[in-house]
């Protein structure tokens, strides 16, 4: 990791907190239930996002780890797709 | 040089990645940690979209005090940052006191979640009183229980500090357990909004 580099972290918490009581609230709200669950995940998502780049600063780490981590995503990502297509979604 | 040091530099073979071999090494097991919790909440989604119908959770959940264990968890986050950065900069006053902070924001994130089952248990919300209960604590009990060996490994990072271990260029170990940290919180913030706010 570029160890000059010093990412403003209180400023990271601050969003991270104001997004989780955006969260809550949102989760109130009587919104349309694809909308409801379509937010939080995009918030959920935004949250994880923040974390994983500049606490675990995955931002200024070497492409060799981003190939390692992303591989991982997309498998992961294929794993509960395949799950979802399966026994979620209406079949034709 | 220390008999620490000359051994250290004894056995570090050089890394062809150019990174450090512990962290990539952390970084490939927390790969398979993705995968682990994938599978958990992959299979909360199917049981909770292929069932005909699911309880509200926050008919059952408390979703404050929930919220108030995410908000600890993420400043055990901003403390173990800033840990690691004050170490790079040879802060060892500040890298005490960062650590210290969280290992004491992990244990307060257990202690509410153990007063969370103890109440939740009490109500009659146990693992075998629906779908909805297994899937709770099936996944919320297994983040804690990373929670609790990062606590654990936390405890045995803070010890060496105080012991002098850490110094401005050696400080391999704090960057991998926050790393493992940060990935807990990170796991969290996934459980908290699928599993509470849905």
């Amino acid at each position: 990791m570029a160890e000059h580099k010093h990412p403003n972290y209180l400023a990271i918490f601050w969003i991270l907190l104001s997004v989780t009581i955006l969260e809550v609230g949102y989760s109130f709200l009587h919104v349309p239930r694809s909308l409801l669950i379509g937010g939080l995940v995009a918030l959920a998502g935004f949250k994880a996002l923040l974390v994983a780049l500049y606490f675990m600063h995955l931002k200024f780490e070497r492409k060799a780890l981003g190939i390692i981590v992303g591989s991982t995503l997309i498998l992961g990502a294929i794993l509960v797709s395949v799950g979802i297509g399966e026994h979620v979604l209406p079949k034709p | 040089m220390t008999d620490h040091a000359s051994h250290s530099h004894a056995v570090e073979l050089p890394s062809a990645t150019g990174i450090p071999h512990d962290k990539v090494g952390m970084w490939v097991f927390l790969c398979s940690e993705v995968m682990f919790f994938t599978g958990l909440i992959g299979s909360y989604i199917v049981l909770r979209f292929a069932s005909p119908s699911w309880p509200h959770p926050g008919n059952t959940l408390n979703i404050w005090l929930t919220a108030l264990n995410t908000f600890i968890l993420i400043c055990s986050s901003v403390t173990m940052v800033k840990a690691l950065e004050s170490v790079r900069n040879g802060d060892l006053r500040k890298l005490k006191l960062f650590l210290s902070m969280t290992l004491l924001f992990g244990a307060i994130f257990l202690s509410i979640q153990a007063y969370e089952y103890r109440h939740l248990l009490h109500a009659g919300f146990n693992p075998h009183v629906s779908l909805f209960g297994s899937v709770f604590y099936t996944t919320t009990g297994f983040h804690g229980f990373h929670v609790f060996c990062g606590v654990v490994c936390m405890a045995f990072v803070t010890g060496k500090a105080f012991l002098g271990k850490y110094t401005q260029a050696h400080h391999q170990g704090i960057e991998t357990i926050g790393l493992y940290w940060h990935f807990v919180d990170l796991v969290w913030i996934i459980l908290f909004t699928i599993i509470y706010l849905f």
